[in-house]
């Protein structure tokens, strides 16, 4: 079965976001006052084939750990869902 | 006797032929390593030098982490062989676990590319044992992700078994306790944001690399002999 997982990768609690924080920044010159925080992260959506749900949630995990997120300063959150 | 280096080249990575060169300067001889390859050949020590390795897509070192080449590194580092790793390289050490902690995007998001003064910390390490704690060094950078971070427990370690190699004088790229560079528990692995490759000449603007690179080349001939 093909199933698709959302990759979220962001920094873990209190390691350094420059880049949250410049756009955090930037946003009231746009008229934006009343945002409270940004944090910046990247996302990933990866097709793979797995036998069931939980063999998918757990490659995707794997591979998140491995090589799509830094364990040192990033976390990931997976979500998989069956694909047609 | 001469020492001989060999200099990892990845596709992206920008200053092999400086590495060379400076290690020629100075008395060694430095040939290049290719990523695909999977032996190291008859090398006394290893650089891996600065550029931007796979593009640094995903985060730098991510993908460099995986060639070929680098389970031959890892043994030659684990078993003791002297290996320094210079910008892109420290951040390729430390996606590799070969070194602790991360090289985050410099603060103020800057690409940060001036002289740099840094302070010797350790010479408990291959690339500093010439020097003596507290030489200021005039060496330059040349990074976007130059910030080192690691967890408290980590700082802790390092600051207690005298792992932080130099220290930034003024710390551009915000990196935790000012650290421009660090080595394993055996000290036989470096790794340093600034390029000492590129500050082995007065027609350069400093000669104050050469000190650290002459550190490294004696440890590799060294480890040669034994």
């Amino acid at each position: 079965m093909r199933f698709l997982a959302h990759v979220d990768v962001r920094l873990r609690h209190g390691i350094a976001d420059p880049e949250g924080a410049t756009i955090l920044r930037a946003l009231p010159a746009l008229g934006f006052d009343s945002v409270a925080s940004v944090e910046s992260g990247r996302s990933f959506r990866v097709e793979l084939d797995a036998s069931d749900l939980e063999a998918a949630r757990s490659m995707a995990a794997s591979l998140a750990d491995r090589l799509l997120a830094n364990p040192v300063i990033e976390e990931s959150v997976i979500e998989v869902e069956p694909l047609g | 006797m001469t020492a001989s280096i060999g200099v990892v080249v990845f596709p992206g990575t920008n200053c092999e032929h400086d590495a060379v060169a400076a290690v020629d300067a100075l008395g060694g001889h430095g040939r290049l390593i290719f990523h695909t390859d999977t032996s190291l050949g008859d090398v006394d020590g290893l650089i891996l030098p600065g550029g931007f390795a796979h593009g640094d897509y995903l985060r730098p070192g991510a993908i460099a982490r995986f060639s070929p080449i680098m389970d031959a590194v890892r043994g030659f580092a684990e078993s003791g062989g002297p290996v320094v790793g210079i910008c892109n390289g420290f951040q390729v050490l430390c996606e590799a676990h070969l070194l602790p902690g991360a090289l985050q995007k410099n603060r103020g998001l800057t690409f940060l590319c001036q002289p740099s003064v840094l302070e010797v910390v350790s010479t408990a390490s291959v690339l500093t044992s010439g020097a003596t704690v507290g030489d200021r060094l005039d060496v330059p950078i040349n990074h976007f992700s130059g910030s080192y971070t690691c967890d408290i427990d980590t700082l802790r370690t390092l600051t207690e078994s005298d792992r932080i190699v130099l220290r930034y004088a003024d710390n551009p790229n915000g990196s935790i306790d000012a650290i421009a560079g660090i080595s394993n528990e055996a000290g036989n692995v470096v790794g340093l944001m600034p390029h000492p490759e590129r500050a082995v000449s007065a027609l350069l603007g400093s000669e104050d690399g050469a000190v650290l690179l002459r550190s490294f080349l004696d440890a590799a001939a060294s480890a040669s002999v034994a």
